[in-house]
């Protein structure tokens, strides 16, 4: 509510400002220019008395009543009746009072309006400021709701988390009282277990004790008699010499398989080796004629490294022999050092190899080119084989033909190509006849169109003839009676002119279709009513249209459509002059 | 390939001798021993009791016969057919006899193994080795016979002694890393003991004669651990199959592991070639010819099968092993180098229908051979790459680098092969039924070609 009435108050200042724009000019004094609408309606009512305020008796009040107030607005100027009735004024410091006041109002509506500016702008950023407002409350209030949501949400949470971390707790316990159990079991298992091993180990001491105690009677050996061993050496004493040479043996028989299991092991070392060997001389083999052509500016390089090569290749050479870790060492060494030599130069080539492809895709149509070419020359010669092939075949075709086989079946052949030709003829022949239709068609066309015209212009001589007997009727002193038969003659001139304008009709017509236009003559209103141009047209082209009928008879046999509708324009317009008296004739009639 | 006539067999004995003249089968309480070359009956010797175990002596000259459930063992001689010898447990049982590897001992192991008793042939003497350990694996001998490793447990520990063979002097008495000792092998060089334990644990330790510990080897933790321990025949691998169906290989250098051969239901290896048997069922006759052939029916009834090269990706039939049942069937059970160390075949316990052969040099997989039926029983030639095996039906299969063949016994009578041995000499095969036996010779122009085509590998 209280934005809609700040908002309605503009307008209502606005428009009472520009109904007392008058009375405020002239009650500057009264109504001092406040932009408020109780000293508005005030002036509105002083407004309403404006012809209460001075009248002929109180000039010199109203004089006095002016001056004051002028004189508290600061004006110098005051303003004195000229006469003692106070009936006349001073004209000039009236004026001059008059214009001071309008300055003021000027000034002053000035800042009124500037104010009202103001007022609007301040009114609308206030607006602004207020919707901004209520849309921040609005979100605040939403926010709040929002956390209070949060808030629940959290509580409820932290009161399920509180839950399931007892129940963690809960089953955690279980877990671990399970697993105790579990412990508890196996150990009371494996205790058991060992237990009963053990009564079962101390029954079966009992049990072998007492076997052996009983004596068995049956427990025997019954041999027939004993054997010899089967070494065929004698049993032994068991002595401590014995068991001294037991483990002699067993050592001896583990020595024995080291030293084969070494053995081997040297065997299979010294392979590795020679094939180690192999490989680095290969490498070296390899490397070595590469250096110099590949790099030009590292040779030094190279050099120092070659040498180092040289020296580690020596040495290890020596030392190969000495199986001694210092060899193997170096051997390693330089295999690992000619393996990374190996290893940049392969990685070198595929750079080389990668940079020669990228430069075989650069110029990729220079190799296609030769490979083209070649293969062009290959195709040319298949093809000149081909003709050859062909040729030959083509004489031994024809040796058969004169050799073999004599005039008639010559003729056939000759037949063979004639019929083709004869057919061919046929099929010209053909097209020429339907030419010679279409042509005859056309003759006709013209002639019957000929013949039309030469009816047209007799009747229209007719006409003519009609209409001087009439005009030369009229000159007569029986113009009355003539006067009818005058009408009648304008009828038949009007009706005259319709075939007058096919004829139009056709000239234009002419120039794009055929001369099939001519059968269907059509019936417009614009032929019932001719206006005077149309007249004047028709009446130059009438003349034209006999001559050009015997023109055609001239040109039918030889020339084409378009060039016809030419000639008859060229015709009608050499034919123009002839006809200048019809043509004011016409104009006459048409005046008259 | 050449199939002698049945003869007649019981509990599957039957045993060639160590220098490949002769042939030792048991029927009921008889020994029938036969010359290999002529199949002639050459002794015959009766025991006292149906036999339970028989086994020929290193030097080829004595036959053990024993007796388990009267606790008596009987040897016999070749040589003198008159000599006799009989040992008798008594009222502690008996559960297991074997030759020692000089064959003038015998090791007895005693019910509930409350002892070792060694009986000598020579002296008569009997010595007692106490607290054997009742496993998959307790005693093993050394390739050369020089040395015993045996399993002990005592006061709740494992130990390991290891014996000279000689006089049966104790060497080395040592505990051994383990919860539950479950076997123990030498290395074919017989210098490494391997020592692996029980299934609860994956762990394999690897001792010396000497008794130091070289290595310990664990593949993974908390699961069911190794099923099966072998040694390649040149000591350079041991391989570990285990419960969770892969083969471990180790090394003998470092011990540490090489290789791992796994074996997916699905195999999409381009490189292994797939074999599969596929049966096909002959033409029903018609009724004259049924008539005809109603004496022979059994053969009829045979199916015929052969084997066809499949293009990965394959699928091989997965049995899933119930969860609740001790000892489930699910892991490599059974490993077996060829003799030249070259390809190593393993069986997969959830897929017992397949074999796999692995290349020791490639360290891949190269060929799997997806039968029929359930693979009974494998075993490599003694000296060419050859695998044969057996499903318990009437075929007898045989894999080598050039291909497989799948080739039905002639047998009459509806012989079905449940286990086979080859003769040391790899020129034929020993095919066990369930009471009968029969020879099947191999094409000596093959060999001829299977040594040909070697030599050319090996100079490659």
């Amino acid at each position: 509510w209280e934005r809609g009435g700040r908002l309605r108050h503009p307008w209502v200042f606005f428009s009472n400002g520009e109904n007392n724009e008058i009375s405020r000019m002239s009650h500057v004094m009264m109504s001092p220019s406040r932009q408020s609408n109780l000293e508005l309606a005030y002036s509105l009512s002083t407004y309403s008395v404006i012809g209460a305020f001075c009248t002929e008796d109180n000039v010199p009040q109203c004089l006095l009543h002016i001056n004051q107030e002028l004189a508290s607005l600061g004006l110098p100027v005051c303003i004195e009746a000229s006469s003692p009735e106070g009936a006349n004024l001073n004209a000039v410091p009236v004026l001059n009072a008059v214009y001071e006041l309008l300055q003021i109002h000027r000034r002053d509506m000035c800042t009124l309006e500037e104010m009202e500016k103001e007022q609007m702008k301040k009114s609308s950023s206030l607006d602004l400021i207020q919707m901004t407002n209520s849309r921040l409350k609005d979100q605040l209030e939403l926010s709040i709701r929002e956390k209070s949501g949060l808030y629940e949400t959290e509580r409820q949470l932290q009161l399920k988390l509180k839950t399931l971390q007892r129940c963690l707790k809960g089953e955690k316990d279980e877990v671990q009282k399970l697993q105790s159990i579990i412990a508890s079991r196996a150990s009371q298992y494996s205790h058991d277990a060992k237990r009963k091993e053990r009564e079962a180990a101390k029954l079966k001491e009992r049990l072998s004790q007492l076997l052996i105690d009983r004596k068995d009677k049956k427990l025997a050996i019954d041999v027939l008699n004993n054997l010899g061993r089967s070494d065929g050496k004698r049993s032994q004493w068991r002595t401590t010499k014995a068991t001294a040479s037991h483990e002699g043996e067993m050592y001896k028989f583990l020595l024995c398989d080291y030293e084969e299991s070494q053995k081997s092991l040297v065997l299979e070392n010294a392979e590795l080796k020679k094939v180690l060997q192999q490989m680095k001389k290969e490498m070296m083999h390899i490397l070595s004629p590469c250096q110099p052509s590949s790099r030009g500016a590292t040779a030094d390089e190279e050099l120092a490294e070659s040498d180092e090569d040289e020296k580690t290749r020596d040495s290890s050479r020596d030392t190969l022999d000495q199986s001694c870790e210092h060899a193997r060492e170096q051997l390693t060494n330089s295999i690992r050092l000619q393996w990374r030599k190996l290893r940049n130069h392969v990685e070198k080539l595929d750079n080389q190899a990668s940079q020669v492809l990228h430069q075989m895709e650069s110029n990729k149509d220079m190799i296609p080119f030769e490979t083209h070419q070649d293969e062009m020359e290959r195709m040319r010669h298949e093809v000149q084989q081909c003709k050859e092939f062909i040729h030959a075949q083509q004489q031994l075709l024809q040796q058969q033909l004169s050799t073999s086989f004599d005039d008639e079946t010559a003729a056939l052949l000759y037949d063979c190509y004639t019929l083709e030709e004869k057919e061919r003829l046929k099929e010209e022949w053909r097209l020429f006849e339907e030419q010679k239709r279409n042509f005859e068609k056309e003759r006709r066309n013209f002639t019957e169109a000929a013949i039309r015209l030469g009816r047209e212009k007799q009747a229209f001589e007719e006409d003519r003839a009609a209409w001087f007997k009439n005009h030369f009727l009229n000159m007569t002193p029986f113009t009355n009676r003539r006067r009818c038969s005058s009408s009648d003659g304008q009828s038949s001139l009007s009706i005259i002119s319709e075939p007058e304008i096919r004829m139009s009709v056709k000239a234009h017509k002419a120039k794009a279709s055929t001369y099939t236009t001519f059968s269907t003559p059509k019936s417009s209103r614009s032929t019932a009513a001719p206006s005077t141009t149309d007249l004047y047209r028709t009446l130059r082209l009438i003349p034209d249209c006999s001559s050009s009928m015997h023109s055609n008879q001239v040109w039918q046999e030889s020339s084409t459509n378009g060039d016809e509708d030419i000639r008859i324009k060229s015709k009608s317009r050499g034919l123009h002059c002839s006809d200048l008296d019809i043509f004011a004739l016409g104009e006459d009639d048409s005046l008259t | 390939m050449n199939f002698s006539e049945l003869f007649k067999q019981s509990n599957q004995l039957c045993k060639v001798s160590p220098d490949g003249k002769y042939l030792a089968t048991c029927v009921q309480y008889r020994l029938v021993v036969r010359d290999v070359s002529t199949l002639q009956i050459l002794h015959l010797y009766t025991c006292l009791d149906q036999v339970s175990h028989m086994e020929w002596s290193s030097d080829s000259l004595f036959i053990l016969c024993a007796m388990y459930k009267r606790g008596l063992i009987q040897v016999w001689s070749l040589e003198q057919p008159d000599w006799h010898c009989k040992i008798d447990e008594g009222s502690i049982g008996l559960v297991s006899s074997r030759w020692s590897p000089d064959g003038r001992h015998i090791l007895n192991t005693t019910e509930f193994h409350l002892r070792v008793t060694v009986w000598s042939l020579c002296t008569k003497a009997v010595s007692y080795m106490k607290y054997p350990k009742a496993c998959q694996k307790g005693i093993d001998f050394s390739k050369d016979g020089g040395y015993m490793a045996l399993a002990e447990r005592r006061d709740c520990k494992d130990y390991v002694s290891i014996f000279v063979c000689e006089d049966w002097h104790l060497l080395r008495n040592f505990e051994t890393e383990t919860q539950d000792l479950s076997g123990l092998e030498w290395s074919p060089n017989g210098c490494v003991l391997a020592v692996w334990d029980s299934c609860l644990e994956y762990k394999v330790l690897l001792y010396s004669l000497d008794g130091r510990l070289l290595s310990t080897y664990s593949a993974y933790e908390w699961s069911l651990g190794v099923k099966c321990v072998s040694w390649s025949p040149s000591s350079q691998f041991l391989a570990i199959g285990s419960y969770d169906e892969k083969v471990r290989i180790l090394n003998h250098i470092t011990w540490g592991k090489i290789a791992q051969f796994e074996h997916p239901a699905s195999i999409d290896n381009t490189k292994a070639t797939v074999y599969k048997e596929v049966e096909r069922r002959p033409a029903v006759p018609s009724d004259e010819l049924l008539q005809h052939n109603i004496k022979v029916g059994s053969t009829l009834l045979n199916t015929k099968s052969k084997y066809e090269i499949c293009a990965p990706p394959i699928q091989i039939p997965v049995v899933k092993p119930d969860p609740d049942r001790a000892n489930p069937k699910i892991g490599v059970s059974v490993l077996a180098f060829s003799s030249d160390s070259r390809y190593l075949a393993s069986r997969n316990d959830n897929m017992a229908t397949a074999v796999w052969v692995w290349d020791m040099q490639k360290m891949s997989l190269e060929a799997v051979l997806e039968q029929t039926a359930a693979v009974r029983c494998f075993q490599w030639d003694p000296r060419h790459p050859r695998l044969a095996l057996c499903t318990g039906n009437s075929k007898l299969y045989l894999w080598s680098p050039r291909g497989c063949v799948s080739v039905q016994v002639p047998a009459e009578g509806g012989f079905q092969v449940q286990s086979l041995s080859w003769h040391c000499s790899g020129d034929f095969l020993i095919l066990l039924g369930k009471d009968q036996l029969c020879l099947c010779y191999m094409d000596a122009e093959q060999e001829e070609n299977g040594r040909l085509w070697r030599r050319k590998k090996d100079r490659k």
